[in-house]
C-alpha cells in the first residue's frame, strides 16, 4: 500500500513540474503559475501523507466490511418476504455505501450496479438498491426482488475486493469530500435519491459523515496551511451537523415528504456554505 | 411604476454618444444630438459632462416649453432633464469608486440583475471582511477584470468562474444597500438604523409574495450585457457564501441601442411610450435635494446615500391586450401611437389638464396615468426601472412580465411612500398591474479607492 501511493505521490509532483514548464514555454501563463507550481511541489513534500491515507484506507474498509453485512441481513429479509424487515434495513444499510462513495465510484461500473435510479442506466441493467427499493415501496412486495437481492450482495463483495486495488492518491481525498456533498446537493436534498421510499436524509447524513471523516484526517495539515479555511470549513460543518441533527427520528432520519420547502432550502444553502470552503482544500496540496 | 413607466434612464447605449437615451422623451433626442455632436469634437469626458448637463438642460426647458420639467411626477410626465452625468469613458467602464456609488446616478445600462441577500453568519467581523472582498471583486469587475489572480493550483477551482473572460466592461455598475431587517439584533447595530428606512406600509394594489419581498442586503448589478451582469451576480454569491444567501434575484431590461439606434422614447410593456421626470442627476444641488441622504438628516453613515425602493409590479398583460384602445388610451392619458397628451397632435405637446371635450368633461381623465403623474409635482425621486419577464406563472399560464420598479430618493417616507400611496389609491393603471415585490434599502455613500463599501456604517 504504502508503496503505492507513493509513487502517485511522485507522479504528482512530476505532473506538477511539467504544469509549471508548460506555462513558461507559453510565455502567458498568468499570475506566476511557475512559482505557485513550485511552491506546489515544495508543500506537498511537507505533509506526511501516509498516516492519512492509511487511516483513510482503514475507515473505508470498516465501512465497506460493514456495508457487506449489513447488506447480508437486508437481502435475507428481501429473499424470506419480510417485507418490514426489508424496508427498516434498507436505509440504514445504504449509510455505508454513501460514506465512501468517492471510492466506490472511482472503481468503475460498480456504483451503477449498486446506486443506479430509475433511467440512470437501460431497464435490462438496472439493479441494485433502488430497483429493489421500488419493489419494496411502489409494488410493496418482496416477490421478484430475489435475483436482484442476490446480485446486490455479490456486488457488494465486488467492491469490498476491488478496494484492495485502488490507490488512495491525496487528491482523491481533497475532491472526495466536495464530490460527498455535491452527491448531497444534487440529488439527496431535492429528494430524487430515494424516489420512492423517501429515505433521502439518511443518505444525506452518510455522504456529511463521509465528508467529515476526510476533513478531520486532513485537518491538521489544513490548519497549518490555512488557519482561516480550517476555521471556516469547521464552523460550516458545525453548523451543516447541527441542522441535520433537527431531523432525525429515532435511530435514523424523518421522511423526506416531511420536509417543507424552507427545510430543504436551508439544508441546501448550508450545503453550499460548507462545499465552497471545503474545495479550497486542495491549497494543502499546493500553491 | 407606478404606472407601468419604464424607465427613465434608460437608452443609453451606444458606446460612442452619450447617454442620452437615458431620457425618454422626445426632448431626449434634442439632448442626444446635442450631446454627440459634443462628441464629437472629442473634448475630454469631464468636459463633456458639464455640457452635457448645462446645455442638456437648457435645450429640454426649450423644446419642452414647460416649467413641469423639473417637477417631476412618478411617472415622469416631463422629460428628464439630462442624463449625461457620469458618462463611462471610451472603455465602457464606470468608476465604482468616488462621493457616491455608481449605478445611481449614473446612466442605465440595457440590463439588471437585482439581488437581494439575507446574511446567515451572526458577526459583525464576517459581514465587514464581507464587504471587503465584495469591494474588492466588485471594483475589479466593473473594470471588466477577474476578481481574483488564479492560484497555479490545478487543485483548487478557479478564483474567477470565467464567463467573463474576454468581454468587455460593459457599463458596469455595482450598487449595495442594507435594509430594514439588517438593523435587528444580530449586529449591534440596530441604533443606527436611519428613521428613514421604514418598512413600507401597505400600499393599494399590493399583493406581495414573500419570495420577492425583503432583504437583509441589496445588490443591484446595471451591466450592457447580460452575461457580465451574471458573472457579477454569481462571483459575488460565492464570495458569500457561508455569510449570506440569496433571498431573490430579478433580471430586467429595456430596448438597447442596437434594437433603437435612434434613441427614441421607450415604451414600456404595456406598448406605451414612457418617459419619466427625473432630477438632473448632473446637478449636485439638486440630486442633493432629491436623492442624496445628507449629514444632517439624522443618519451621518448615510451621508451620501441614498435610499432605493425596489417594486416587482407585474402588468396583467392579457388583461390589457383585451381592452380597446380608447380604454388603454383613457387609463394613460395619451394616444398610443404618437404618445401625445388626449386631444394633442405630438409627443411633447404640453399636457393641458383642463381641456374639456364637447360635452365638457375633461379630455384626460381624472385618475389617468398622466394627471396622477403629474401630481402637484411635490414629490420627486430618481427613477431607475427596468422592464423584466419571468417565463409564465404555472398556476395560470400566463406571462409573468411586468416592471421592475426601482428609485432612489433622499427620504422615502417625504417622497417615494406618499407618491406610491397616491398612486395605490386611484390610477386608472391599477386595474391592469399588481406589485407582487417590495423592497427598501439603504444604500451606502460611496467609497473612495483603498476603502470599502459600507466602511462609515461598520
Amino acid at each position: 500500500m504504502k508503496k503505492g501511493w507513493a509513487v502517485l505521490l511522485l507522479a504528482a509532483s512530476l505532473t506538477a513540474a511539467g504544469c509549471s514548464s508548460n506555462n513558461d514555454d507559453g510565455g502567458n501563463a498568468g499570475n506566476g503559475g511557475a512559482s505557485a507550481s513550485s511552491q506546489a511541489s515544495a508543500s506537498a513534500s511537507t505533509v506526511d501523507w501516509a498516516p492519512i491515507i492509511d487511516s483513510y484506507r482503514q475507515f473505508s474498509v470498516e465501512q465497506a466490511d460493514t456495508f457487506i453485512a449489513e447488506t447480508d441481513k437486508f437481502v435475507a429479509a428481501v429473499k424470506s418476504g419480510d417485507i418490514d424487515t426489508a424496508k427498516q434495513l434498507y436505509a440504514p444499510t445504504r449509510m455505508y455505501y454513501e460514506r465512501i462513495e468517492p471510492i466506490a465510484e472511482a472503481l468503475g461500473d460498480l456504483d451503477p450496479d449498486i446506486d443506479a435510479r430509475e433511467n440512470d442506466v437501460e431497464d435490462k441493467d438496472w439493479r441494485g438498491f433502488h430497483r429493489i427499493e421500488k419493489f419494496l415501496w411502489v409494488d410493496n412486495t418482496t416477490a421478484g426482488a430475489e435475483d436482484y437481492a442476490d446480485r446486490l450482495l455479490e456486488d457488494a463483495k465486488s467492491l469490498r475486493a476491488l478496494m484492495e486495488t485502488v490507490e488512495i492518491e491525496p487528491a482523491l481525498l481533497v475532491t472526495g469530500a466536495v464530490e460527498l456533498l455535491n452527491e448531497v446537493s444534487s440529488s439527496k436534498v431535492t429528494g430524487e435519491e430515494e424516489r420512492y421510499s423517501h429515505t433521502d436524509l439518511y443518505d444525506f447524513a452518510a455522504n456529511v459523515e463521509g465528508a467529515r471523516k476526510i476533513y478531520d484526517l486532513l485537518q491538521p495539515e489544513l490548519a497549518k496551511k490555512d488557519a482561516a479555511l480550517d476555521t471556516s470549513i469547521g464552523t460550516s460543518f458545525t453548523n451543516l451537523e447541527d441542522a441535520l441533527a433537527d431531523y432525525k427520528s429515532g435511530d435514523g432520519y424523518v421522511s423526506y415528504t416531511d420536509l417543507k420547502e424552507e427545510d430543504t432550502k436551508k439544508l441546501s444553502q448550508l450545503i453550499d456554505a460548507l462545499a465552497e470552503p471545503l474545495s479550497q482544500m486542495g491549497v494543502i496540496l499546493g500553491a | 411604476m407606478e404606472n407601468g413607466n419604464r424607465n427613465d434612464t434608460g437608452n443609453s447605449t451606444k458606446q460612442d454618444q452619450p447617454q442620452a437615451g437615458e431620457t425618454p422623451l422626445l426632448e431626449q433626442s434634442f439632448e442626444e444630438r446635442q450631446a454627440s455632436g459634443l462628441l464629437h469634437k472629442s473634448v475630454s469626458r469631464r468636459e463633456l459632462l458639464k455640457m452635457a448637463g448645462i446645455g442638456g438642460a437648457g435645450l429640454l426647458l426649450g423644446a419642452a416649453g414647460l416649467g413641469a420639467v423639473f417637477k417631476g411626477n412618478v411617472f415622469g410626465e416631463a422629460a428628464p432633464a439630462t442624463r449625461a452625468s457620469s458618462r463611462p469613458n471610451s472603455s465602457g467602464i464606470v468608476d465604482f469608486y468616488g462621493t457616491h456609488q455608481a449605478g445611481i446616478a449614473t446612466p442605465s445600462p440595457n440590463f439588471i440583475l437585482f439581488a437581494a441577500f439575507d446574511v446567515t453568519s451572526g458577526s459583525l467581523d464576517s459581514v465587514r471582511s464581507l464587504f471587503q472582498a465584495w469591494t474588492a471583486a466588485a471594483a475589479a469587475m466593473t473594470r471588466g477584470e477577474p476578481v481574483g489572480e488564479e492560484s497555479g493550483n490545478d487543485h483548487l477551482p478557479p478564483t474567477d468562474t470565467g464567463e467573463a473572460v474576454g468581454l468587455s466592461p460593459s457599463r458596469t455598475t455595482i450598487t449595495f444597500g442594507v435594509g430594514p431587517s439588517f438593523f435587528d439584533n444580530r449586529f449591534g447595530l440596530a441604533g443606527k438604523r436611519p428613521a428613514a428606512l421604514v418598512d413600507f406600509p401597505a400600499f393599494g394594489g399590493d399583493e406581495l409574495r414573500p419570495e420577492w419581498c425583503g432583504g437583509d442586503i441589496a445588490v443591484q448589478v446595471c451591466s450592457d450585457d447580460m452575461q457580465v451582469a451574471f458573472h457579477a451576480i454569481r462571483n459575488l454569491s460565492r464570495i458569500g457564501r457561508g455569510k449570506v444567501v440569496l433571498r431573490w434575484t430579478q433580471e430586467g431590461f429595456q430596448r438597447t441601442s442596437a434594437a433603437d439606434p435612434e434613441g427614441a422614447t421607450p415604451r414600456n410593456l404595456l406598448g406605451f411610450k414612457d418617459g419619466t421626470a427625473n432630477p438632473d442627476t448632473a446637478s449636485e444641488t439638486e440630486m442633493s435635494e432629491v436623492v442624496w441622504a445628507q449629514a444632517g438628516d439624522g443618519a451621518n453613515w448615510m451621508n451620501g446615500g441614498t435610499y432605493m425602493a425596489v417594486r416587482r409590479v407585474r402588468m396583467r398583460i392579457e388583461v390589457w391586450d383585451r381592452s380597446t384602445l380608447a380604454d388603454q388610451e383613457q387609463t394613460f392619458g395619451r394616444h398610443r401611437a404618437s404618445g401625445a397628451p388626449l386631444g394633442s397632435r405630438n409627443e411633447f405637446d404640453a399636457v393641458d389638464l383642463d381641456a374639456k371635450d364637447a360635452n365638457g368633461k375633461p379630455l384626460i381623465p381624472l385618475n389617468s396615468h398622466v394627471r396622477l403623474a403629474r401630481g402637484d409635482g411635490s414629490a420627486r425621486i430618481l427613477r431607475r426601472s427596468y422592464s423584466y419577464s419571468s417565463g409564465m406563472d404555472n398556476k395560470t399560464g400566463q406571462l409573468d412580465a411586468g416592471l421592475l420598479f426601482i428609485c432612489f430618493n433622499r427620504d422615502s417616507r417625504k417622497q417615494f411612500i406618499p407618491m406610491q400611496q397616491k398612486l395605490g389609491q386611484s390610477d386608472l393603471l391599477n386595474e391592469y398591474i399588481v406589485h407582487n415585490g417590495s423592497a427598501h434599502f439603504a444604500c451606502f455613500p460611496g467609497v473612495r479607492q483603498g476603502g470599502y463599501v459600507g466602511e462609515t456604517l461598520f
